[in-house]
């Protein structure tokens, strides 16, 4: 019942008003904006999804309700270089837990967190389509395939060396 | 096509393009170019070919040679060699696993001998993103004679007699559902399809829309006209970008063509198609979940009746389909329906598209007819199990599916055939599972998949299937008890009883054919503490013999936590509570000295 | 009408065409078990997700077992609701979503209410298979706000509260949130309510069937306050209260129990016995005041702000507070009668008995949620003190009167102290939607006319539908009157208001549907429709038992005027009786340091 006044960079809020605008402000539109925002701000903070609800007069309980529920949508920004490690069927039998096991215990994060530097995050997702590569790990958009736990060291390693 | 002497086909579904196929297209094009050969040679991308196993694969017209596992720096030889002397790249080619024999043309090689292409047809063929190609292979043929003809109720007749069934999973007849769509009126109506793929393991529907994506739009149209709708929806993962921008390159081309828009083909139809985003959450394969998804809310699945067909999208009648479903319409409207039923067995017609993954030496995307056993499809297509070992299950459908045995083998594979036996057609995942596999633990691999997939709705979903998770990892870690074994029967049973849509009413599949199949396998977890398949973790113990041990540090090196310690010709030993037991160390050792208690 | 013929339970039936299996079993006596399925007859309120699965029966021919709530019966549909496949189902059900709850009914102020525990009950429940080391328990932070509790460990996941919240109230602070197990009814990032859009109605408490959403609990509070020998503790009544207070000592719903009341909460120990009453003819001599003299500017053609809006409930206050700040000029300025007791008892009676502002306790017992947040509220506070110092419910107090080994039924009639407990009709029928207006009108036709009232019943301002209209005819003069009941019904009329749709003088709003006989302070209903038409019907007849049915003939509000406050809307009336309104809707800025 409190008054809240949230505070947002000018470009951030004109530019989530612009997708907003570009879907109607209509609520059932929630979806492609949600997307949209987040190819922008790389996560969905609090912040937005007010903003979101007020432009498209949905309560933001609801905004967020819809965030919640879908896995694609992040409240936790990024790390520089995102890991997704596939755990789909195809590359679960060919080892995939083996896999997400040994970035965990390189990265020292769990699956769905980012590491205290902001350059790496760690999660996994359903299938990306290379179950001929099996097992597939994700780095920044790359494809590694046919890992082994050996391997993931390695991947790190290279990674870490561009950020030096 | 024909002003071109040679043509470079290259794979450009996600898998080869993964590994370095869009590079490989550069390399090709920069070499003729150096060669002035552009004129006469073009470099084409298509969609998948579907052996995935041997990407990237580059396909040679018109000699239909097949080249496998192509690097970029192949480029220059197939260039030099084929395109110019006109020999074969024999390294390249793909080699008979049983004689060694090269094979040039993808038809005599098992993987494609007994596959049947309907859905796939113009996969691998054609440039997607140019509707020419697709129109030369008798693209928008069907929708120009289904609005010729005007007369949507015998179209739907038609894809009624034809016997096709949902692809997406429950097998629904197609005709059928158009009908009961078709009979109420409305001022609006939706055609939708589905391409929210979420099979962990399965990419039948993504490669469809990369490789063929005007078959899709084609038929909507169709459908469309015949259950009176204007506006098509296509529901697609966000998580499939190159399918999404496949899509929308067709659509505008579609839309330029006039094959999209007002007055189709100067009739007085009007279709449109629009996109909407899918953002990952497994249930939005359930119809009345999706449509709530795409009115921007939570996918959670609503009690039917009301039907899509009566209340849908935007509370109007809606029909929704599966992406392969779409991709059969315009070939049955061709070649008519007497043609498409003469294909499968008697309730289940034409083909089945299917993910072919696992422990399976040929790995990719196949389609073959209804009727087929899964021996075939696992040994002939396959190439059997990798590295020589035995079988022990094939997954079929998905998380909502289950694990068939060796006796299932002979088996035609066809909608109630797979249901019979405990599992069930899905949308089209199959998994080969070797020796290694525990039962159990793939159960709860399943288990753990729906646990999070659950909307939370409905209670037997959203605590029973954690229940039953949890219920597995007790008996994976050792501390199952029989007592166990009859709650996981009784809660299935329960869960598959009360759930309230399709995903939690198939969600114990995998659990109760597992149970069915591999009661042993779970006797052995809970009364001798024991994973005969070496699976499960905790059950497990990785131990150097000090013996056979030369202290050459290999496994010492390669160790991914470095649990393993000891001085360089030592006896070494591996420190169990960092140890993550991946058996990178056994890989490596070359004394056998490690072994798993 | 069509109907249908079907078997459950090997008997046949005949119902009409869209009945439900449950409702179509109900009428054989049979009585299957639900928990999320609400439906509130008579208000047009319906939840019905299928989502708990109590309530599966089996029908033959059909692969799984269906939902009896939201399954229509058929033609030849053979159903049965008690074979052993059902019972194990529901029971493991039952046992999957206890295995989920904390068990520590003893404690809860649900218990002995709660719908799962009476499931839990009726199946016999002694242990639970999926309860143990090995199995998971939601964790969710208790959250205590000014008026309600949330603990989401509780959530069984019926999606009551969401639908009141959004549907009925149109509120928003509520939605599902996450998905699979961790999924709960919550508010947006899980944040406390006071930062939410929340207007403490408490409609989500009275629909809760477990103990996930309950009030805050000041009964502690008021033995303290009663047994603290240095104050002077004032209680106050509200009109719905003795209304619905019957039914927690198994008394037919509408008994009106006012006497009984009066001599319980004097059995309590209060030193003095008041009626909110009181001051709710004190608010219509304001509010009435208030009414006419925007209407004589605007007759007058002055520009003024029309139609005036009933300021009394404080859920309401909060909502138009937050979703329509812009229009804060409308609502009058008024203090709710609560506020206006309290005002006037720690000013006006504690100096005719001499004691200081400090010594005095004033409590209210309300059938309402929001007053605990209201009397909370900074503007209704002198240096700190503030002038309601905290608010019961209804069923807080039938929890004091039992704790204090009171017989309720047996308790001889006594009558509230004078002079803060005297009232009339007009006053009584604050407590349900149309009376305020209804009794603004009975004083105002005679203040502006300086004509009798032609009658004292104004039918056409009565009933149940969500929006009511009427005009009146002020002697020549029509008056337009609105009238809505719930906060969904609310937002159309404002929402008419400001595209100009609307030619009311007045409107009268109430945030629960029904008004206070309905509120979130009440005896739970259950969704039983039947006991808030009772309490409905026992308000007028209570009215029509008053000797007394016009506020400005109540002889010591007359007194208090002469007295104490001068004239209505004076000067003193302006510093004690009426207040202003905040802007309160949460809103993005762009950050100008940034």
């Amino acid at each position: 019942m409190d008054k809240i006044i949230i505070k947002m960079k000018k470009e951030v809020s004109d530019k989530i008003i612009e997708i907003c605008d570009r879907f109607n402000n209509q609520p059932g539109e929630l979806i492609n904006v949600l997307h949209q925002t987040q190819d922008y701000l790389g996560y969905l903070p609090a912040e937005a999804q007010e903003l979101i609800a007020e432009r498209l007069h949905i309560p933001t309980a609801k905004v967020y309700g819809v965030v919640s529920f879908y896995s694609f949508f992040t409240m936790v920004p990024k790390g520089k270089y995102p890991i997704s490690v596939c755990m789909g069927t195809a590359c679960y039998v060919r080892g995939a837990e083996k896999i997400l096991d040994a970035f965990t215990n390189e990265l020292k994060i769990p699956v769905g967190e980012t590491d205290k530097d902001g350059i790496f995050s760690l999660t996994s997702l359903r299938c990306v389509g290379a179950c001929g590569l099996a097992p597939v790990a994700l780095v920044d958009g790359k494809v590694f395939g046919r890992l082994a736990p050996a391997n993931v060291k390695d991947i790190i390693k290279e990674y870490r060396e561009k950020e030096d | 096509m024909a002003s071109y002497k040679y043509h470079i086909l290259l794979c450009g579904g996600t898998g080869c393009t993964a590994s370095e196929s869009p590079k490989i297209k550069e390399n090709f094009q920069q070499i003729l170019a150096e060669k002035n050969l552009s004129e006469d040679v073009q470099v084409v991308t298509t969609g998948c070919f579907g052996f995935c196993e041997k990407g990237p694969i580059v396909k040679i017209l018109p000699d239909n040679t097949f080249y496998t596992q192509v690097k970029p720096e192949d480029c220059r030889e197939i260039v030099d060699e084929h395109i110019v002397k006109g020999r074969k790249v024999i390294r390249l080619l793909y080699e008979n696993p049983e004689n060694k024999e090269h094979i040039s043309d993808s038809k005599h090689m098992g993987f494609y001998k007994k596959q049947m292409r309907i859905a796939l047809r113009n996969c691998g063929f054609i440039d997607p993103e140019n509707i020419d190609e697709y129109i030369a292979r008798d693209g928008y043929k069907a929708l120009a004679s289904v609005l010729e003809q005007n007369d949507p109720a015998a179209t739907i007749d038609i894809i009624k007699k034809s016997g096709l069934r949902g692809r997406g999973g429950a097998g629904f007849p197609t005709g059928l559902k158009w009908e009961l769509c078709a009979k109420n009126s409305a001022d609006q109506k939706y055609m939708i399809c589905n391409a929210d793929e979420g099979d962990p393991g399965a990419f039948m529907d993504r490669s469809i829309l990369e490789g063929d994506p005007h078959s899709i739009i084609e038929a909507m149209a169709i459908g469309g006209f015949c259950i009176g709708a204007t506006i098509g929806l296509v529901y697609i993962r966000a998580e499939y970008p190159l399918a999404i921008h496949r899509l929308q390159v067709a659509i505008d081309q579609a839309r330029e063509y006039g094959l999209l828009g007002n007055n189709i083909f100067g009739t007085d139809f009007s279709f449109d198609i629009i996109l909407r985003y899918g953002a990952g959450a497994f249930v939005c394969g359930e119809e009345t979940a999706l449509i709530h998804s795409m009115e921007g809310q939570r996918g959670e699945p609503t009690f039917k009746p009301p039907f899509p067909a009566v209340s849908g999208y935007m509370k109007k009648p809606s029909n929704v389909n599966n992406v392969e479903t779409f991709a059969n319409i315009p070939v049955i409207i061709n070649k008519g329906w007497e043609w498409f039923s003469s294909i499968g067995t008697e309730k289940s017609k034409g083909t089945k598209v299917f993910a072919l993954a696992g422990q399976i030496n040929n790995v990719g995307l196949i389609e073959v007819p209804m009727g087929i056993t899964l021996r075939e499809v696992i040994y002939e297509i396959g190439g059997g199990i990798k590295g020589g070992k035995k079988f022990k299950a094939v997954q079929t459908g998905g998380p909502s599916g289950g694990c068939l045995t060796e006796k299932f083998l002979d088996t035609p594979i066809d909608y109630d055939n797979l249901v019979a036996a405990g599992s069930m057609m899905g949308s089209g995942g199959m998994i080969v599972m070797d020796e290694t596999s525990c039962m159990v633990s793939v159960a709860k691999f399943y288990l753990d998949f729906t646990v999070e997939e659950s909307c939370g709705k409905c209670t037997p979903c959203r605590v029973g299937n954690k229940r039953l998770s949890e219920i597995l990892d007790r008996i994976t870690k050792g501390n199952g008890t029989m007592e166990d074994l009859a709650l996981l029967k009784n809660l299935s049973k329960v869960i598959k009883d009360t759930a309230l849509c399709g995903l939690g009413q198939t969600s114990p599949n995998p659990v109760l054919s597992t149970i069915d199949n591999f009661w042993d396998e779970y006797v052995a977890h809970v009364t001798e503490k024991k994973c005969p398949a070496g699976q499960c973790k905790a059950l497990k113990q990785y131990v150097i013999n000090a013996e056979a041990c030369k202290g050459c540090t290999a496994c010492a090196r390669n160790c991914p936590v470095g649990a393993i310690k000891g001085t360089v010709k030592m006896p070494h030993e591996i420190n169990q509570e960092l140890c993550i037991k991946c058996g990178t160390c056994i890989e490596k050792c070359k004394f056998n000295a490690i072994s798993i208690i | 009408m069509d109907t249908i013929k079907l078997k459950i339970d090997n008997r046949e039936i005949e119902v009409p065409k869209g009945t439900t299996v449950l409702n179509a079993a109900k009428k054989l006596g049979i009585s299957i078990p639900t928990l999320c399925h609400f439906e509130f007859k008579g208000m047009d309120i319906h939840n019905k997700p299928g989502g708990c699965r109590l309530c599966v029966v089996e029908v033959e021919g059909r692969r799984n077992l269906a939902p009896a709530c939201v399954t229509e019966c058929m033609p030849d549909m053979v159903v049965r609701t008690n074979s052993m496949r059902v019972i194990n189902a529901r029971r493991t059900v039952l046992e999957l979503m206890l295995s989920d709850h904390p068990n520590d009914c003893l404690q809860c102020s649900k218990s002995g209410k709660c719908e799962l525990q009476a499931l839990a009950i009726r199946f016999g429940i002694r242990s639970n298979p999926f309860v143990g080391p090995d199995h998971e328990q939601s964790s969710y932070q208790i959250e205590v706000s000014p008026s309600i509790i949330r603990d989401m460990n509780k959530c069984v996941m019926c999606r009551r509260c969401e639908m009141m919240c959004n549907e009925m109230q149109t509120v928003g602070a509520l939605s599902a949130i996450e998905r699979g197990f961790p999924a709960v009814v919550s508010t947006a990032f899980n944040q406390h309510l006071d930062h939410s859009p929340c207007t403490f109605c408490g409609q989500c408490v009275a629909v809760c069937p477990v103990g996930a959403l309950t009030e805050v609990d000041n009964t502690a509070k008021v033995i303290r306050a009663i047994t603290d020998e240095s104050k002077t503790v004032v209680v106050q009544v509200a009109p719905a209260v003795r209304v619905a207070l019957g039914e927690e000592f198994g008394m037919k719903p509408g008994s009106i129990v006012t006497g009984k009341l009066t001599a319980a909460l004097k059995a309590l120990g209060f030193d003095y016995v008041f009626d909110t009453d009181w001051s709710a003819d004190l608010t219509i001599m304001e509010e009435g005041t208030e009414l006419l003299g925007r209407l004589s500017k605007h007759l007058k053609g002055e520009e003024v702000k029309l139609p005036i809006l009933t300021s009394c409930c404080p859920a309401w206050v909060n909502f138009f507070e937050h979703q329509f700040p812009d229009m804060k000029e409308l609502p009058s300025t008024a203090k709710s009668p609560q506020q206006m007791f309290g005002a006037m008892a720690k000013t006006y009676f504690a100096d005719k008995i001499g004691v200081k502002r400090e010594d005095m306790i004033c409590v209210s017992v309300m059938p309402c949620l929001a007053k605990k947040y209201e009397c909370g509220r900074e503007e209704f506070k002198v240096n700190g003190n503030p002038d309601v110092d905290f608010s019961i419910t209804t069923r807080e107090l039938a929890a004091l009167i039992k704790q204090a080994n009171i017989d309720f039924r047996e308790l001889p009639e006594e009558q509230f102290d004078s002079p803060l407990g005297e009232s009339t009709g007009a006053a009584v029928i604050f407590g349900t939607t149309g009376g305020v207006i209804e009794a603004a009108v009975r004083t105002a036709y005679e203040v502006y006319t300086k004509k009798p009232c032609p009658k004292i019943d104004f039918e056409e301002l009565r009933g149940l539908e969500g929006i009511r209209s009427a005009t009146i005819d002020f002697d020549g003069l029509p008056i337009n009157i609105g009238i809505a009941h719930g906060l969904k019904n609310a937002r159309k009329l404002l929402e008419d208001i400001k595209a100009g749709k609307c030619n009311f003088h007045a409107i009268e709003i109430m945030a629960c549907p029904g008004g206070c006989i309905d509120g979130g302070g009440q005896p739970l209903h259950h969704g039983n429709g039947d006991i808030i038409k009772a309490r409905w019907e026992a308000i007028y007849q209570a009215d029509k038992d008053m000797p007394i049915r016009k506020s400005h003939e109540n002889p010591s509000i007359q007194t208090l005027y002469k007295e104490f406050l001068g004239e209505p809307c004076g000067h003193k009336s302006h510093e004690l009786l009426h207040t202003h309104y905040f802007d309160r809707q949460t809103t993005v800025e762009v950050d100008l340091n940034n």
